[in-house]
């Protein structure tokens, strides 16, 4: 048994154990923080691959960015949690149809597409160096230039849909003018009074 | 048997790292309050041995023995792994830092990216802290921290992508390498924008004066970490610090040659040559963690709103601006951009 394997076993049932934590635990806080570890477990698998560049993104995009921002809404959310346990069991049928259809869907795929797994399937990929990352690099800008490039247009649309939902002017909405506060006078914010008093 | 050899000797340069660096952190506190003590005309710690020399350790004796008290209603498990949280990933960076052209633990291939990932997960430690704690001011001081935090983490990226793609590579070494040939060689010339912006953001980061909102003393008393007291605290101390010394260096690796001598192509460089790489890497590093201690000294706290507009309407624009301007450089081969 070399020592792959072994890390592999071990970080798999990690991974499938906090995956189970995150559904199975009532705290949403810690349902996310276990979402992270699991990030983290997947992320270690990847790099057993030898896709260390995958595996670093996945923990710099998923963990560091859509994370951190998922766990700052789900902190400011006051979610009842005996409420949202009551639908358990109202909702399992449909959980279950759900689990079954889409392990079905992913078991078929697998079986038909690689059922030979020793088949070599990088082949059709032009190598261009040790380097994973450069590798990587390549084919995206080369083979996949277009689904890649689409992939950047849906992004941008994201955020620019984001924004629009987000900007509508509303009164209750203050907000500084930095150029207005930059170009302030003395004059507009300070009166000297004389007093006569002094004078006596 | 040949692994046990390879951890025991990835154990020894773990210790080699990890020893020096609780001792610089212990005393970046101490030259802290005696520089910031010396800029307000005050001595500075001046009880403890020699001048006061003997502070930090005093401090480190004092966290350890206090106690660690829990607040009502906290929740117990997050409450104490959030500084743990916050330690791991500013520790595990320094396995992939060169410190010299021999030395560095880990020299792998996407070094660059490593470095961003796990410096993106401090944020945890603080987000943990705030919300785990059952108080609203070490709530208000996470919330601010994490969005100020974002903010300037995109900023960073963007610098480091700048650099990545002078240098044509991920691996700090050939970063490093890449910059020879002399002061004027460093990136901090031909990246001067981004090297400016990694380093406001890079205080920004570790949420420092004058961007220390998170912690805003005069706000809301001392931030996410108000509740911690003992160990609990002294280890988000230790993160603080660690982090801070983290950006010089990476602020020197980066930009300012990392271990290469400023000399190099001159008729001056054969006086210095005896100089190890690793002592001009601490120069430079000490030199950043002094403007960093400058800056506390020097400016008030920035408004948050002045926060979030610095980062994401004036130092995003300037950093994809010029990453466009230097992929055109490259293309066209314009050095220095370009690297033959």
């Amino acid at each position: 048994m070399n020592i792959e394997l072994i890390v592999f076993f071990i970080f798999s049932s990690l991974l499938v154990l906090s995956s189970l934590a995150v559904i199975l635990i009532n705290n949403p806080v810690k349902s996310a923080i276990y979402l992270v570890s699991s990030f983290f477990f997947s992320a270690v698998l990847w790099l057993l691959l030898n896709a260390e560049f995958l595996s670093i993104i996945l923990i710099l995009v998923y963990v560091g960015a859509v994370m951190v921002l998922f766990l700052f809404v789900v902190m400011m959310l006051d979610i009842n949690t005996t409420e949202a346990r009551d639908g358990f069991v109202k909702y399992l049928p449909i959980g279950i149809l759900v689990f079954i259809s889409i392990a079905g869907i992913l078991s078929f795929f697998f079986y038909t597409q690689f059922s030979d797994i020793n088949e070599d399937i990088t082949y059709s990929i032009n190598i261009i160096g040790e380097d994973n990352t450069k590798n990587l690099g390549y084919v995206l800008y080369t083979e996949y230039i277009l689904a890649f490039e689409i992939a950047a247009i849906l992004l941008l649309l994201g955020i620019i849909s984001a924004i629009t939902l987000t900007q509508q002017k509303s009164i209750s909405n203050k907000y500084q003018n930095p150029s207005e506060q930059v170009n302030i006078k003395k004059s507009e914010r300070l009166k000297i009074m004389k007093d006569k008093e002094e004078k006596l | 048997m040949n692994i046990f050899i390879t951890l025991i000797n990835i154990l020894l340069d773990i210790i080699l790292v990890a020893v020096p660096l609780f001792l610089i952190v212990a005393y970046t506190t101490y030259s802290e309050r005696k520089i910031i003590g010396f800029m307000q005309s005050r001595m500075g710690p001046n009880r403890v041995g020699p001048s006061g020399f003997l502070q930090p350790i005093a401090d480190v004796i004092k966290l350890l023995t206090k106690e660690i008290i829990i607040p009502s209603n906290a929740n117990r498990g997050l409450f104490l792994t959030a500084p743990i949280i916050m330690l791991v990933p500013s520790f595990l960076v320094w396995s992939v830092i060169p410190l010299s052209e021999y030395f560095v633990i880990a020299n792998i291939n996407a070094g660059l990216l490593f470095i961003l990932a796990l410096t993106s997960l401090s944020v945890y430690g603080v987000i943990l802290a705030g919300w785990s704690s059952n108080s609203k001011y070490a709530f208000l001081g996470s919330m601010r921290s994490a969005a100020q935090i974002i903010a300037y983490e995109i900023a960073m990226g963007f610098a480091l992508v700048g650099v990545l793609m002078a240098a044509g590579s991920l691996n700090l070494q050939s970063i490093i390498e890449s910059q020879r040939g002399g002061l004027f060689n460093w990136y901090w010339l031909p990246l001067f924008p981004l090297f400016l912006i990694y380093l406001i953001s890079g205080i920004a980061e570790t949420n420092r004066a004058p961007f220390d909102v998170s912690e805003g003393e005069s706000e809301i008393v001392a931030g996410f970490h108000v509740e911690y007291s003992g160990v609990a605290f002294a280890m988000f101390f230790l993160a603080e610090y660690m982090n801070l010394i983290l950006i010089s260096i990476l602020t020197s690796i980066m930009f300012f040659g990392g271990w290469l001598s400023p000399f190099e192509g001159t008729f001056i460089n054969s006086f210095f040559e005896w100089i190890p790489g690793f002592v001009w890497l601490a120069i430079k590093t000490l030199f950043f963690i002094f403007i960093f201690l400058w800056l506390r000294a020097t400016l008030p706290r920035y408004r948050y709103d002045q926060i979030m507009r610095l980062g994401w309407k004036i130092f995003l624009p300037i950093t994809i601006i010029w990453i466009f301007l230097e992929g055109i450089m490259i293309y066209y081969k314009v050095g220095p951009w370009f690297i033959v």
